[in-house]
């Protein structure tokens, strides 16, 4: 019924969901490709897609990369996963674990090893995992180190208007962990200030009634990566906005000349620095070139796109972050009577910017004491000022 | 399947560019593809012993396949490797193998024995993989192995390849449509699973066989709605929405009370923005909203349902959220739908193929609830990154949000968005402003002169988009905005884009008498340019010329006749068309046309303002979260979502009765562990309970239930467990007092049919816990000299009137009369057994039918309506096994009715019957009437046409029509026929080879006389035993019904125990089944 197949692309601006005479053609375009089903029949269409996805995630585990040259070159692991994955169009084993016990993901070692001993990719025990009620999870895992790490990531999405004030801003969170651990662990987390999570989505391994009534996770962690949670903070809680923007665009109509300057500021960073900056811009069709100098970073515009960016790297509050110089416009044109958005990307470690905190983290069922980390971060997800 | 050689295609095609990269993976055979002689060199590999050289040719093979290339030639030398123990090799094979099967039919069906073996191994694995296989392998020739594969699979041991089995039945149904009868059987079993594995994959077999069979579901639903939160997400999405429509159908419409509201949505959403605050879930609150009105009652299994997929929304898959969404949308009260706005909203910041989809269903809701998602307007605000496609949808959602409170805000948003750099978004943008401009009175004038500043826009299409949009929002008031037009005139000189001129040319010819001075001006000015413009506005400007010749022909008369003369030599028919029709109508011709007369009325006709509305608008007839919704066209397959019903249809059927049902909650507290497996009963007690999924406990309740409702021996294993733990707790009185009279019941039974009593000791658990059984029916059943009790066994779970709830089934095996709570009146036994035996009676006499060797008769009694899904008419069904007077190939059938509702039935009679190619039904004459306690037999004839495809027919009352389906065992397709010894040798004789089946088979010791041998044997099939001189050969013959084929049964039993079942028939279907039965009753 339905079948995910790479193809060339063209445009990117291509609807998710194209209507041919017999067939629907659904397709998810990332890293470049456009992974496509073909379906018959009616069938939801989020069914599909987040199918897609999954496929091209677990294509992401397997090689690293899911590109066109890496897809190729693993074309026949392609259909062994594709084949575990769908049976008769219909989802079979989509946890990423269990198919990598049925399917080992090639790495180099491997490739070395299995042209020395004659072994195969293909995993020679059956797979128990799908077997177990706990699907997401390998049994007879061993680790000589016990480790458990909980990374809180929180990225603030925001919209900034010209004069600077927040015009909507929100944090989504997740906490993705990194689980060694031996045997059947199971653990419980809590936080000190569970309140602020308004809206969360939960890996399947978390106990749902556990979380209503007490506010704890609770879950048999997956091996190795996985995302445990996502959350939303929520909207009542005002939204500290750790950055500001200075901007003066601005384009006469006289001449062909136009003005460009853009500062960075720290605001409410709660003394953490603020690191990995970048800003990128789109700028109007009409602007040929630019010249700039930034006081720190590089930047780089392409005429061809128009698209500017600048990689400012860690803001030093003492001494801020500039980007000045002149735009050549198209001569004779009329001035551009759009204005380009300010796109920023930034980091800030050990924050994170609602104020959750992670209470204890309790591991039962093993004997075993486990090493134990959280990490936060904040980031900026979709972060735009307007000018 | 087969959209295969589709994506290969365009795969082939996409690999062109790519093709040099091949070359440089030993794996994909790029070598080898101009060189077919190489093909001989993968086929030596192939056949080596090595693995590896193997292996190596097979990912050559693959790689082929998946460039498009043609590697059928190669079919003989990897089919040989479907059996190698390298798992790679073989998985490849496999993969091949599905691949190329439909082409080579032939050469598949070697590969076929490897499977059946596969299908028989120890390793559930194995079986399952097997399985899925062989399913995957077109070719119709094997439709009936596959058939009893899924069959055998559907109630293996292992929940895993009964997951597999369910996987199958789509796949043989997309392969032979014909077998749909038999696989909606194995999904009514597979409906019955308890196990979360199974669910999602059966109710996806359900959805792609038989969606329109909801009654198959009654019995399952509450416990779909337990496991709900267990099943994995894939399977989630396809339970909930197939319960959305079953609710649909089920319940009554939560939103009907508030029908009066509805009238006036502004107040109706506001109410429900109340009842959000109060807290989702109070039922209570929509009641004491309403309390004038009579408060509806939500079903509690509705309830359940809402309540059971809340927690989903949690879910990381969008399309469970997706799912869930939809399902409030359509099911939820509107105080309860709010909660599914938070969700929606979080999957916006998901891939940007999901909030395409996402958009589009809130733009669909938001139109309805614009309550819902207003709190969340600002997640709507576009974002400069956005693809073009997202922007536009976005704009949607906030124009249908916008209201007299947000418009400020939204307008505001507007205005930065139209600056954007994306003229099609402006574009866009500009038509939404439009649309608030209609939708809220009180910013009319602030959108109108927003727009006319857009007209001095440098951008050409930001001007054409407004001044269309001002046209349309002119007309609701021209009165007051003579200005406008007037600058809209002056804009002539410059606009070039085609829609906006002939805009700008109908608005000043239709309000003509506002700008009078100007319009004649307009007019000149066009006529001088005529020749240059597009189509569009050369017929603005005749019809600008026609209606300024109307009011004001002084002035441009001359204009007039010069432009129609110009379009009369356009080159363009519709051009000249339009030109030649207007001077007939404008100016007077000689006759004095009545036409010219009426022309002013023709032409400025006050025209009614147009109506800006979403194209979302009539969106929601579809599903949400369909492929339908999001075309807005109907996709194939797919399934209306049906109103909801006037009246509620009985809850009840949705009772599943368990006799134990009082002591669950009991049991529950007790033993945790057994939660799952009473998940039902749950559904009662304590449905949120299940959604705990302790791990530890469910591997134990796993495996549990797993042994549950695997084979029959499980069963009555567990049955034996169930009773244990029954006794040890110590039972009520009344169901000691049954279990008395099961006894005791016993003790008739075992004098009535000697022998048999160590055969069915095994049932003696099942027997006596079914609780509900009634001295009565004990007495009924000595009337009615039933069969052995195993043989009832095994007889197919028979009609969709007992939608196979395992419980009843397990617990009441023995018994063939519906498990009814209430005691059956005496009377009404008595007459349903008389008239049986007045009938047997009169037909006997035609019937040469010796009782000496067939004494029994055929099956007992089977439930075609049970006494709750038939509203108080039980009907039962036996194989009388006489011929049917009407039609010698028919087999007759005693349906037996009870009324046991109050008011009596009337009309009971056969409704249009849906039945497979051959079969054919004689109708029992209508019985008038059916008074409340009484009951009635009625004979029809069933021509089963020589299988054991179910008969489905109505059985209609005056009020109500039953869907009901009749299923013979092999047994009772055929009729004893007499033949000496000889004759029975000769015809053995020359049915050999093919048509020949034997089994060995071991009989147990309390089946080794004479005597019990040949009631076993006769009572599953209705053959006639022949003289035979050994003592321990026994020789039965019959005729099928249809087509009067011998069917020849030998058994041969050595004094040991040993025995050999031979079957000769030409019908070898039959021949298989009638020994498969045989074998299972002579060994239980």
């Amino acid at each position: 019924m339905l079948r995910g197949e790479e193809r060339a692309t063209e445009a990117e601006n291509v609807p998710p969901v194209i209507p041919t005479p017999h067939h629907y053609l659904l397709s998810v375009y990332r890293h470049k490709i456009f992974f496509v089903a073909v379906v018959q029949t009616e069938v939801p269409p989020l069914f599909v897609i987040e199918f897609l996805h999954r496929v091209v995630d677990t294509f992401q585990d397997y090689f690293g990369v899911c590109s066109e040259p890496v897809i190729k070159d693993n074309v026949v692991v392609v259909y062994e996963v594709l084949e575990e994955m769908l049976d008769n169009g219909f989802p079979l084993a989509t946890e990423s674990n269990i198919l990598k016990e049925l399917i080992k993901p090639p790495t180099i070692l491997r490739t070395v090893v299995n042209t020395i001993t004659g072994s195969t990719n293909v995993g020679d025990q059956l797979p128990t995992g799908q077997l177990s009620v706990v699907p997401w999870r390998r049994t007879g895992v061993k680790y000589t180190n016990n480790e458990a790490y909980f990374d809180v990531i929180e990225e603030i999405d925001a919209i900034i208007d010209k004069s600077g004030s927040t015009i909507t801003a929100e944090i989504q969170g997740v906490i993705d962990a990194c689980v060694k651990l031996t045997g059947m662990p199971d653990l419980t987390l809590s936080f000190m200030n569970p309140r602020l999570l308004d809206d969360v989505s939960f890996h399947p391994c978390v106990r749902f009634k556990r979380w209503e009534s007490e506010r704890i996770l609770s879950f048999i962690p997956p091996d190795g990566n996985f995302r445990l949670l996502s959350y939303h903070v929520s909207a009542q809680n005002l939204v500290a906005i750790p950055v500001y923007v200075k901007h003066s665009i601005s384009f006469r109509d006289s001449s062909s000349l136009g003005r460009f300057e853009i500062t960075v500021g720290p605001k409410q960073t709660m003394g953490k620095t603020i690191e990995g900056v970048t800003v990128t811009s789109q700028m109007p069709k009409g602007v040929l070139n630019m010249s700039l100098t930034p006081s720190q970073g590089t930047h780089t515009f392409d005429p061809v796109t128009k698209m500017l960016s600048w990689d400012v790297g860690k803001i030093n509050p003492q001494k801020l972050p500039s980007l000045k110089g002149t735009m050549s416009l198209q001569a004779g044109a009329s001035k551009p009577d759009e204005n380009p958005t300010i796109n920023l990307q930034f980091k800030i470690q050990q924050l994170a910017i609602s104020g959750l905190k992670v209470n204890r983290l309790d591991m039962y069922g093993e004997k075993y004491k486990p090493f134990k980390g959280i990490k936060y971060m904040t980031k900026a997800g979709k972060f735009q000022v307007r000018t | 399947m087969s959209a295969a050689p589709a994506y290969s295609d365009d795969k082939g095609g996409s690999a062109g560019p790519g093709e040099p990269e091949y070359g440089h993976d030993p794996a994909s055979g790029g070598i080898f593809s101009s060189d077919y002689k190489r093909h001989d060199d993968l086929k030596e590999m192939l056949d080596t012993n090595k693995d590896s050289l193997k292996l190596e040719a097979m990912k050559r093979i693959v790689a082929m396949i998946a460039r498009g290339k043609n590697a059928s030639d190669l079919f003989p030398a990897v089919v040989k490797n479907v059996a190698c123990k390298n798992i790679e090799v073989k998985k490849l094979v496999y993969v091949y193998l599905v691949r190329y099967a439909e082409e080579q039919q032939d050469l598949a069906l070697l590969s076929i024995s490897t499977f059946q073996r596969g299908l028989k191994d120890p390793n559930q694995l194995i079986r399952a993989s097997a399985l899925r296989v062989l399913s995957s392998i077109r070719v119709p020739i094997i439709v009936p192995i596959m058939m009893l594969a899924i069959k055998e699979a559907a109630s293996d041991m292992s929940p895993y390849v009964r997951k597999t089995a369910a996987h199958a039945i789509p796949k043989l149904y997309s392969l032979d449509s014909d077998q749909k009868d038999q696989l909606i059987e194995v999904i009514e079993k597979l409906l019955a699973d308890k196990t979360t594995l199974v669910a999602g994959s059966v109710v996806m077999a359900f959805e792609e066989v038989c969606p329109e069979r909801i009654d198959l579901i009654h019995k399952n639903y509450r416990k779909l709605c337990n496991l709900l939160i267990d099943v994995e997400e894939w399977g989630q999405v396809v339970i909930i929405s197939m319960l959305t429509r079953y609710a649909r159908t089920q319940f009554l419409s939560p939103t009907q009370n508030e029908s009066l509201l509805e009238e006036n949505p502004e107040k109706a959403f506001y109410g429900s923005e109340e009842d959000e605050a109060k807290g989702p879930g109070s039922e209570e609150a929509t009641a004491t909203a309403l309390p004038a009105r009579k408060p509806y009652v939500m079903d509690p299994d509705h309830r359940l349902l809402l309540r059971n997929t809340k927690p989903l929304l949690q879910s990381r898959s969008a399309a469970v959220v997706m799912a869930v969404a939809q399902l409030y949308f359509h099911l939820a009260p509107k105080a309860e739908v709010g909660v599914i706005a938070k969700a929606l909203v979080r999957l916006l910041r998901s891939h940007s193929e999901v909030q395409y989809v996402v958009l589009q269903n809130v733009a669909t809701m938001s139109i309805k609830r614009r309550g819902m998602f207003e709190p969340y307007l600002k997640s709507f605000y576009i974002r400069s990154t956005d693809p073009t496609q997202i922007k536009i949808l976005k704009l949607e959602v906030l124009t249908n949000l916008a209201n007299e409170t947000n418009i400020p805000t939204v307008l505001r948003e507007f205005q930065t968005y139209i600056r954007s750099m994306d003229k099609d978004f402006v574009a866009a943008t500009i038509q939404a402003i439009g649309r608030c401009a209609t939708n809220i009175g009180r910013v009319r004038d602030t959108c109108l002169n927003g727009l006319v500043q857009l007209l001095s826009n440098r951008d050409e299409l930001v001007v054409a988009e407004s001044v269309v949009v001002i046209k349309k929002l002119l007309q609701m008031q021209p009165a007051q905005h003579g200005e406008i037009i007037k600058h809209l005139a002056k804009l002539t000189d410059n606009i070039q884009v085609p829609m906006a001129r002939a805009s700008i040319l109908w608005l000043i010819g239709e309000y003509c008498e506002h700008v009078p001075r100007i319009a004649p001006d307009v007019l000149r000015k066009m006529a001088k340019s005529f020749t240059a413009e597009e189509d569009i506005v050369k017929l603005q400007v005749i019809n600008l010329a026609a209606k300024l010749y109307l009011t004001n022909s002084k002035q441009t008369k001359l204009l007039t006749q010069y432009v129609l003369s110009l379009a009369k030599y356009d080159q363009n028919y519709d051009i000249r068309d339009r030109a030649r029709f207007t001077r007939q109508l404008i100016v007077p011709s000689e006759q004095g046309g009545a036409l010219s007369r009426h022309a002013k009325k023709l032409f400025l006709a006050p025209k009614p303002a147009p109506v800006l509305e979403s194209s979302f608008k009539d969106r929601d007839h579809f599903q949400l979260g369909s492929l339908s919704h999001l075309l807005n066209a109907k996709a194939t397959g797919y399934q209306e979502l049906p109103d909801w019903p006037e009246e509620a249809p009985d809850p009840s059927v949705r009772n599943v009765e368990v006799p134990e049902w009082t002591k669950c909650s009991n049991r529950e507290k007790r033993k945790e562990k057994e939660k799952p497996f009473y998940s039902d009963s749950e559904g009662e007690s304590g449905p949120t309970e299940s959604a705990d999924s302790d791990p530890g406990s469910e591997s134990e309740s796993d495996s549990k239930s797993s042994s549950e409702s695997g084979s029959g021996e499980s069963n009555s294993e567990s049955d034996n467990e169930d009773q244990e733990d029954d006794e040890e707790k110590g039972r009520s009185s009344e169901s000691e007092q049954s279990e008395e009279e099961g006894k005791k019941k016993m003790k008739k039974r075992k004098k009535v049919s000697e022998g048999q009593g160590e055969g069915t000791s095994s049932d003696e658990g099942s027997d006596s816990s079914s609780s509900s059984s009634e001295s009565e029916m004990t007495s009924e059943t000595e009337e009615e000299q039933v069969e052995p009790a195993s043989w009832r066994k095994k007889t197919p779970p028979s009609s969709k009137s007992a939608p196979a709830a395992k419980e009843i089934s397990l617990l009441d095996l023995e018994d063939f009369t519906p498990p009814s709570v209430q005691p059956v009146s005496p009377p009404m036994v008595v007459s349903t057994s008389l008239a049986t035996d007045l009938e047997g009676l009169t037909l006997t006499d035609s019937s040469l039918v010796p009782s000496l060797l067939s004494p029994v008769l055929g099956v007992g009694r089977q439930e075609l309506l049970h006494r709750v899904a038939g509203e108080g008419l039980a009907v039962d069904y036996t194989f009388s096994r006489q011929p049917f007077s009407g039609d010698p190939h028919m087999v007759s059938v005693h349906i037996h009715f009870s009324n046991s509702s109050d008011t009596p039935i009337k009309g009971l009679h056969v409704g249009t019957p849906k039945l497979p190619a051959g079969i054919s039904i004689q109708e029992f004459p209508e019985i008038e009437s059916l008074a409340p306690g009484e009951s009635a037999t009625a004979i029809m004839g069933i021509n089963f046409c020589d299988s054991t495809q179910a008969a489905n027919f109505q059985l209609c009352t005056q009020t109500r029509q039953f869907y009901v389906s009749i299923q013979p065992p092999v047994g009772e397709l055929m009729a004893p026929v007499f033949m000496s010894e000889n004759e029975f040798k000769k015809e053995q004789g020359k049915l050999t080879g093919m048509n020949e089946i034997t089994e060995k088979l071991t009989l147990p010791d309390t089946c080794r006389s004479d005597h019990v041998v040949v009631q076993k044997v006769t009572a599953t099939a209705n053959l006639g035993r022949v003289p035979c001189g050994t003592s321990d050969e026994y020789r039965f013959a019959g005729r099928t019904l249809t087509s009067g084929s011998l069917v020849l049964l030998t058994l041969d039993a050595q004094p040991t125990g040993a025995a050999q079942l031979t079957v000769n028939s030409e019908k070898m279907v039959i021949g298989t089944m009638l020994v498969k039965d045989v074998v299972q009753a002579l060994t239980q």
